[in-house]
């Protein structure tokens, strides 16, 4: 199968705010999918429905052939155990708007985590690993520097390292450039078209159109829940057929 | 045009005058008032050591029961309760706090009583209750395992430690609820993304970053507990008041003995502020400068 990510159908209501309407999804291995849209589109929530930080009230995401957060018993589906759930977790890196790296770890402490707590690797072995993505990021000088003594674009660099350290199947990015000064954008867009160019399996939420156009296969564009538009970023982004799409890309550009 | 209305103000400094006043010596202002306070200071302290030194106060007897067995004997009784009592209401803390967030109403509920029955009533009551349980439930058993007389088994030492422990816990309770409340809901999240469960990231992200908050309110605590376990002597308990107060019930050296009993007392909450201090310094790793050195600025 040559399909990472699969999604069809999902729907999610916070109360009575529909976050999610019915929304349909496939994106292939090592292909870059951008998700664009004005704030409270939803795009941050079908994200984080990928790698179940929220449950979807209906509709189904597969992920590399396996259902997420179920097991189908006939015609059931059972609910999985949290062990189940945080081993599932282990197919998606995510990588925060606010980066959210731990604050009492040291950033190499922070890549090694998952690892050793989680997958059980012998830490001679993942300290090796952790200090060669550390580099890849450009910051295995920092290694032993904790959160708080970073830039945010530092920050989320370790943060790319961290997602990257459970050798995920897909990385899934909020937002990450979001939270960051203007001059520090550059530093954390240049990892993610690195990562791009080595054939990772990418979905992006954000609002960088220029490197959606350059880096991205498929753009989304995402209103009030549901997908209005989708194709190529050079249609998407320079020839928008659906008026809320063409009035949305106008007024970033602004 | 603004310099002529300048130059008509009173005083106003204007052109190179700046030069040769900043030239000019300062002198330093007097504050009689500290000066007036820092001596009648003195002159209370003076009073206060005179009165001490003739007072009725037989030093000689201060220094001779210092380490008498009897008060050596119930200092170790009062850190070992301590120590026993603490652990006991950290556990129990840090149980019922995570009851109390848990999403089913009953187990969370059930935090809520805990913490409103046990921080409700007086702690010497509940010291009463657990000494007298005799009276209510003459044996305990657990069928075909074990059963005994309540008597044999509520000892000074027992109900003392579940008076103390359980108490603490309501209280360590709410503490513990504090310092995970004060962790970011995003590293929950950061630790869920890497495949933690949840049990996994309490233990490996919460608790840790939760403890900058929680130490110091907890060692506070600690040392209320050191003092409290004082109230243990009305059940029988030997701790280090007790047996001073056995002591001078004997030989009615009631202050030379109750000064002994107050050293020791402070003797111990000092060796417990340094490690608190130490504590603290090592939980809050990350959040503050290390060593005094500024955090790195950013580089390109």
């Amino acid at each position: 199968m040559n399909e990472m990510v699969r999604a069809a159908g999902v729907n999610k209501v916070f109360g009575t705010f529909a976050a999610l309407k019915d929304v349909s999804l496939a994106v292939s291995r090592g292909e870059v999918t951008c998700i664009i849209g004005p704030s409270g589109s939803g795009k941050s929530t079908f994200l984080r429905c990928v790698n179940q930080l929220e449950r979807p009230d209906s509709g189904a995401i597969v992920i590399d052939g396996e259902l997420i957060g179920y097991r189908r018993a006939q015609q059931h589906l059972l609910e999985l155990a949290d062990k189940e759930i945080a081993r599932q977790r282990l197919m998606t890196g995510m990588v925060f708007q606010r980066f959210n790296l731990f604050a009492h770890l040291t950033a190499l402490q922070n890549v090694m985590l998952g690892p050793i707590k989680v997958q059980g690797r012998p830490r001679r072995e993942v300290e090796k690993e952790a200090v060669t993505l550390l580099e890849r990021v450009g910051l295995a000088d920092k290694r032993f520097n904790y959160p708080s003594e970073l830039s945010g674009g530092q920050q989320q660099r370790v943060a790319i390292a961290r997602a990257l350290a459970i050798q995920p199947k897909l990385l899934l990015f909020d937002e990450p450039t979001s939270a960051l000064d203007p001059e520090l954008v550059g530093e954390v867009l240049n990892v993610m078209r690195d990562l791009a160019r080595s054939g990772m399996t990418m979905i992006v939420v954000t609002h960088e159109l220029a490197f959606a156009r350059e880096v991205a296969d498929h753009v989304v564009f995402m209103d009030q829940g549901a997908i209005v538009e989708r194709g190529a970023p050079g249609a998407i982004l320079v020839d928008p057929q659906h008026p809320r799409t063409q009035n949305f890309i106008k007024a970033v550009l602004k | 045009m603004a310099a002529d209305r300048v130059d008509r103000r009173k005083g106003a400094i204007y052109g190179d005058e700046i030069l040769e006043i900043s030239a000019l010596p300062t002198i330093r202002r007097r504050h009689y008032g500290r000066v007036v306070g820092v001596a009648l200071i003195v002159v209370a302290v003076a009073f206060i050591a005179k009165a001490f030194s003739e007072g009725q106060i037989e030093w000689k007897v201060v220094g001779q029961f210092f380490t008498a067995p009897a008060i050596l004997f119930g200092l170790l009784n009062t850190i070992w309760m301590t120590l026993c009592a603490m652990t006991l209401g950290i556990v129990l803390g840090v149980i019922f706090a995570i009851m109390y967030m848990s999403p089913n109403p009953v187990i969370s509920r059930c935090a809520i009583a805990y913490i409103w029955f046990f921080r409700g009533t007086p702690l010497l009551l509940q010291l009463l209750l657990w000494f007298n349980l005799a009276l209510v439930f003459p044996t305990i058993s657990i069928p075909g395992l074990f059963e005994a007389r309540m008597v044999d088994v509520m000892t000074p030492f027992v109900a003392t430690l579940l008076g103390l422990g359980l108490n603490q816990g309501a209280y360590t309770a709410e503490v513990v609820r504090g310092g995970i409340l004060s962790v970011d809901t995003g590293q929950v999240e950061a630790s869920k993304s890497i495949g933690m469960t949840p049990l996994a990231t309490l233990f490996h992200i919460v608790l840790p970053q939760a403890m900058r908050v929680i130490v110091p309110p907890v060692g506070n605590e600690v040392i209320s507990m050191v003092k409290l376990t004082s109230i243990a002597s009305v059940i029988g308990y030997s701790e280090v008041l007790r047996n001073s107060q056995d002591v001078y019930y004997a030989n009615g050296r009631v202050i030379e003995l109750l000064i002994v009993t107050a050293c020791w007392y402070l003797a111990v909450v000092t060796v417990l502020q340094i490690g608190q201090h130490f504590l603290e310094r090592y939980f809050s790793k990350g959040y503050s400068r290390r060593n005094g050195v500024p955090a790195p600025a950013a580089s390109a």
